[in-house]
């Protein structure tokens, strides 16, 4: 199957990019600079992201607030207008259907930010779960998004757009014009750095783009994208959220707020208050270990046998802490085994790696 | 189109080999390297290890992937790169040169004899 194309997919051509799939979508995985140095380009400065292929879709009516209720963990619709929240859409199980962000532009509108492999399960599930209290308006296509993070990532925005943007805060968005391109302008990101995430419509992408890249920001691919929230603990749909764990077992219980009513509340109440059995524990490898451990390598405690028997837990997420030094990553393990400071025995391909449970982020922004 | 270097024999798995008197030198092509990013850790075999033709002799890691690497001949080890323990990255910069990885003493000379010819590889990089 044809893979699909970003309005900018000619320019990361001209950039040089070294394209892969990416759940259908021909994408960026890393530009000549490389994926360490894009890595340590948005921790020091300002790097640029294309991520048009996740879906943008609005709610909107009269009950809408009523519907977006039902779907979110967070206290996404009494939210104040103006406000991006972080949520999740969990299933009756407590199982997690996609993480994403609600932008509340009124009482009666939501733009929503979602993941690209689950755009086409999150309408579904938007329309199975919204009762016809809203209407529900898919814009992916026609949108473009890209995100500027980085350190001078909000300076660099804020001069494109005039110094329209000195006063928005950290999870706040507004409509804007940057570099001449009408967006809507958000404080949040994916990267542990500070920035904006720009929605424009695709025929404005490449001017905007463009604009951003001779006002200094260097193009930075998916490679140092899933690096850099590895590194600030951000997690990611498919590999550490997904249908069987709940967003307490991933460790997301601030964006849970269970004073309230929404599809899954009450297994996440019962869970809460029973305790969990498992948890999402980040690790750190040593660098003298050199070993990475990566998604789907066992965690194993080999005094309970040997084979199958030994595995207490799977690794999630990995990869080198490329700001942090030796390996980091995250990994489901019974709660016993979650406290900072535990030993944890991960199966490299065959080989016993120590790794010892750290807790919060792995690289913390200064 | 990239140009691969006409001193050299290759695999089909993207390994390079240069014999040198009795020893021959083994890494990875610029094609490897390109398809692997950035490249953070190399595992090599030690010195006395022996190999066999077509089977893992190590592996090396990118940021997001793992690879093993297949021996291109049979025979002993008798040198391994001890820089790119600590500078793995020189594989990337000069895949040909700082970024060597093994060196083998050959079993079988006629192995080499099977190897593919700089031009042979170069067609198998445009089929791929």
């Amino acid at each position: 199957m044809e893979r699909k194309r970003t309005p900018l997919w000619e320019l990361h051509k001209q950039h040089g990019a070294r394209l892969i799939d990416f759940g259908g979508w021909d994408m960026p995985v890393a530009y000549p600079a490389g994926t360490i140095k894009e890595h340590k380009t948005v921790r020091e400065a300002v790097g640029l992201f294309d991520v048009s292929h996740m879906g943008e879709v609005y709610l909107r009516g009269p009950r809408v607030r009523e519907a977006v209720e039902q779907l979110t963990t967070n206290a996404v619709a009494s939210a104040a207008p103006g406000k991006a929240v972080y949520t999740l859409l969990c299933r009756p199980s407590g199982g997690v259907v996609d993480d994403c962000i609600f932008y509340k532009r009124s009482d009666t509108e939501f733009f929503v930010i979602v993941n690209a492999s689950n755009t086409a399960k999150d309408l579904e599930w938007f329309r199975e779960h919204t009762h016809s209290l809203c209407d529900i308006e898919d814009v992916s296509d026609a949108t473009a998004l890209i995100a500027v993070q980085g350190p001078k990532a909000v300076a660099l925005v804020d001069r494109l757009a005039g110094g329209t943007l000195t006063g928005l805060t950290s999870f706040t968005f507004a409509d804007a014009t940057v570099a001449g391109v009408r967006c809507v302008a958000a404080r949040t990101g994916y990267t542990g750095e500070d920035g904006f995430e720009l929605a424009c419509a695709t025929t404005d992408a490449a001017k905007l783009w463009t604009a951003l890249v001779e006002a200094g920001g260097l193009p930075i691919g998916l490679g140092a994208r899933d690096s850099l929230r590895l590194e600030s603990r951000l997690p990611l749909y498919g590999n550490d959220l997904d249908d069987d764990h709940t967003p307490l077992e991933a460790g997301l219980g601030w964006a849970v707020k269970l004073d309230r009513e929404f599809i899954g509340a009450q297994v996440l109440r019962d869970q809460k208050q029973h305790g969990l059995t498992r948890q999402l524990a980040g690790f750190k490898i040593a660098d003298e270990a050199r070993a990475i451990a990566r998604h789907g390598y066992a965690v194993v405690d080999r005094s309970l046998g040997t084979g199958e028997a030994a595995v207490i837990g799977t690794v999630t997420s990995g990869g080198p802490g490329i700001c942090v030094g030796g390996a980091i990553g995250l990994a489901y393990v019974p709660v016993a085994h979650a406290k900072a400071g535990t030993q944890l025995t991960i199966d490299c391909r065959g080989k016993d790696i120590p790794a010892t449970v750290v807790s919060g982020k792995f690289y913390k922004r200064t | 189109m990239s140009s691969y270097p006409t001193d050299l024999r290759y695999t089909s798995d993207h390994e390079w080999l240069r014999s040198a008197g009795t020893t021959c030198r083994v890494g990875i092509t610029q094609f490897a390297v390109d398809q692997l990013g950035d490249i953070t850790l190399v595992e090599l075999p030690k010195v006395g290890d022996h190999v066999k033709k077509g089977e893992k002799f190590g592996t090396v890691e990118s940021v997001k992937s793992v690879s093993d690497l297949y021996a291109p001949i049979s025979g002993k080890v008798t040198a391994v790169n001890a820089s790119l323990k600590d500078s793995p990255e020189h594989v990337n910069s000069e895949p040909y040169a700082a970024g060597w990885m093994i060196e083998i003493e050959p079993s079988k000379k006629a192995e080499l004899d099977e190897l593919l010819s700089p031009d042979g590889y170069t067609k198998h990089v445009a089929a791929q």
